[in-house]
């Protein structure tokens, strides 16, 4: 886009390269499968600043057009880099006023261009990007990663997501969920994320995608537990162990 | 050649000295043949009666698997197993060297053996030779103060879970206990967690396959299901099976037994002393 390029066009031939080389904020993983009327997503709103859990209500879903959602792990700084690219290219898309709209099929292959020229110039958004949506009655649902891998599935996951509810979502996950599965299916996974990733926090949003619109939950929490007995007493009958 | 007068008594713990020449070797392109590692998934739970393990059978070197249906599942005592991760040699001798000298204090002490001693072995051994002992052990078993699981790391650290599991496999399968462990499980509904939290481990880690190996331990009794389950079956099999070519005739088959050469005398000369 122009408004990169003049950007660019300030850093002179002899300065040093600036390029984006350790995130900073950063978003854990979001989850995300396809039911019988469209996409669930789900994400935390934790943004960490290394080890220290920084932010607690960072929107890492958004809806784009009228067709699709996308959701980010990473950079966070990157992330709202990328939401100001797509404005302009959902803008220019509605200037034309030709009755047609980006789909996410559209979007997905506009981003994957981005991630991967970007890659190939050393300076990536540090981003895992997930791209849901429904247009026309077709479901569609697909990642793009900050190297530029995309795929589309029925269900994908970023970060740890990919380690620990993947396995769930290929054990669970069938055709033609209902949205209170659904629901169900992704709450679970988010709460062996919350158990287990040092980086969740316990405040997530579920966002929506249907034919008829996009729909973000307000932000709410999951029920933990944690009263199993052998957590109670752990060195019963070996005094002073650990 | 150098005269090293008196030979002092190595002070104990590990060695370091082939490690420089290893880096030497390794400066001149000569690299370390890698190690067969058990990349794995192995799981520990603690249900109703007692306690149950489970483990994959895949042993990798590297990208390669080099052994399908290894057993990751080690005896310690009658009523104590472990299972092991990381480097299949240091596992194998671990578990054996502890489970040796359970036996010893057995007999000495004329009692059952308890995990915590075991725990306490293992635990002593790996924290002394500071992580280099590569084995990742659940640890699980029965005995007079109750079931017991541990995990152990291999810098010697422990922890006592309800549940646990280890290896590369052990977020897949973590992922599948800690959304449906619940307390008080019966056996069938342990055995059959453990068989999924495998499962996913096989399924979804690269480092973990083929079949599932379940021991269950309850008080006073144990069961060691090897292959409970092979949801990994080859898939094309040769109908014809295998036919080695003929080469050499067979004009004529006669088997003679042998007969006994040395006469044995019984209540011959005792041993001396």
């Amino acid at each position: 886009m122009e408004s990169i390029q003049a950007k660019q066009g300030l850093v002179g031939p002899n300065d040093p390269i600036q390029r984006t080389q350790l995130p900073y904020v950063t978003g854990t993983s979001v989850v995300a499968l396809k039911y019988k009327d469209g996409i669930l997503m789900a994400a935390d709103m934790g943004g960490s600043y290394g080890s220290t859990i920084r932010y607690k209500s960072v929107e890492r879903i958004k809806p784009i057009g009228k067709h699709s959602l996308l959701g980010a792990s990473g950079e966070i700084s990157d992330f709202q880099e990328l939401l100001r690219n797509l404005d302009e290219l959902i803008l220019y898309d509605n200037m034309w006023d030709d009755g047609n709209s980006l789909g996410p099929k559209e979007l997905h292959s506009y981003l994957t261009r981005v991630m991967y020229n970007r890659r190939n110039k050393f300076d990536p958004l540090w981003n895992s990007l997930v791209l849901g949506g429904v247009k026309n009655g077709q479901k569609y649902l697909g990642m793009v990663s900050m190297i530029g891998v995309n795929f589309e599935d029925s269900h994908v996951a970023t970060g740890f997501g990919n380690h620990l509810a993947r396995p769930i979502l290929r054990d669970e996950w069938h055709e033609n969920l209902s949205y209170e599965d659904g629901v169900k299916l992704l709450e679970k996974c988010m709460r062996v994320l919350l158990y287990r990733d040092r980086s969740a926090v316990n405040k997530l949003q579920i966002a929506k995608i249907t034919e008829e619109g996009t729909t973000i939950s307000q932000p709410y929490a999951l029920k933990t537990f944690w009263g199993f007995t052998a957590f109670q007493n752990p060195t019963a009958g070996a005094e002073g162990s650990w | 050649m150098s005269n090293s007068a008196i030979d002092v008594p190595s002070r104990g713990g590990f060695s370091f000295d082939l490690c420089r020449r290893n880096d030497m070797l390794a400066k001149k392109g000569v690299n370390l043949p890698s190690f067969r590692k058990t990349g794995t998934t192995i799981v520990g739970l603690i249900f109703q009666d007692g306690v149950i393990l489970g483990a994959d059978t895949r042993a990798t070197e590297g990208p390669i698997v080099c052994d399908k249906n290894c057993e990751k599942i080690h005896y310690m005592a009658p009523n104590i197993y472990c299972c092991g991760a990381g480097t299949a040699a240091d596992t194998e001798a671990v578990t054996d060297m502890v489970s040796s000298q359970l036996q010893l204090h057995r007999y000495h002490t004329g009692r059952e053996s308890r995990v915590v001693t075991a725990l306490t072995l293992l635990k002593k051994h790996l924290f002394n030779y500071q992580g280099y002992v590569q084995a990742a052990l659940v640890l699980g078993g029965v005995d007079c103060t109750g079931p017991h699981l541990h995990t152990i790391y291999p810098h010697g650290s422990t922890d006592t879970l309800p549940f646990a599991t280890m290896g590369s496999g052990s977020l897949a399968a973590m992922a599948m206990f800690e959304s449906k462990y619940k307390e008080g499980l019966t056996k069938d509904e342990g055995i059959q967690l453990v068989v999924d939290a495998i499962c996913s481990g096989i399924f979804n880690d690269l480092g973990s396959g083929s079949n599932v190996d379940v021991c269950v331990i309850t008080k006073g009794h144990k069961e060691y299901l090897r292959n409970h389950l092979l949801p990994n079956p080859r898939t094309f099999v040769n109908a014809k099976g295998y036919s080695f070519p003929k080469k050499t005739e067979v004009l004529l088959t006669k088997i003679t037994p042998l007969r006994e050469r040395v006469e044995v005398v019984e209540g011959g000369d005792a041993m001396e002393e």
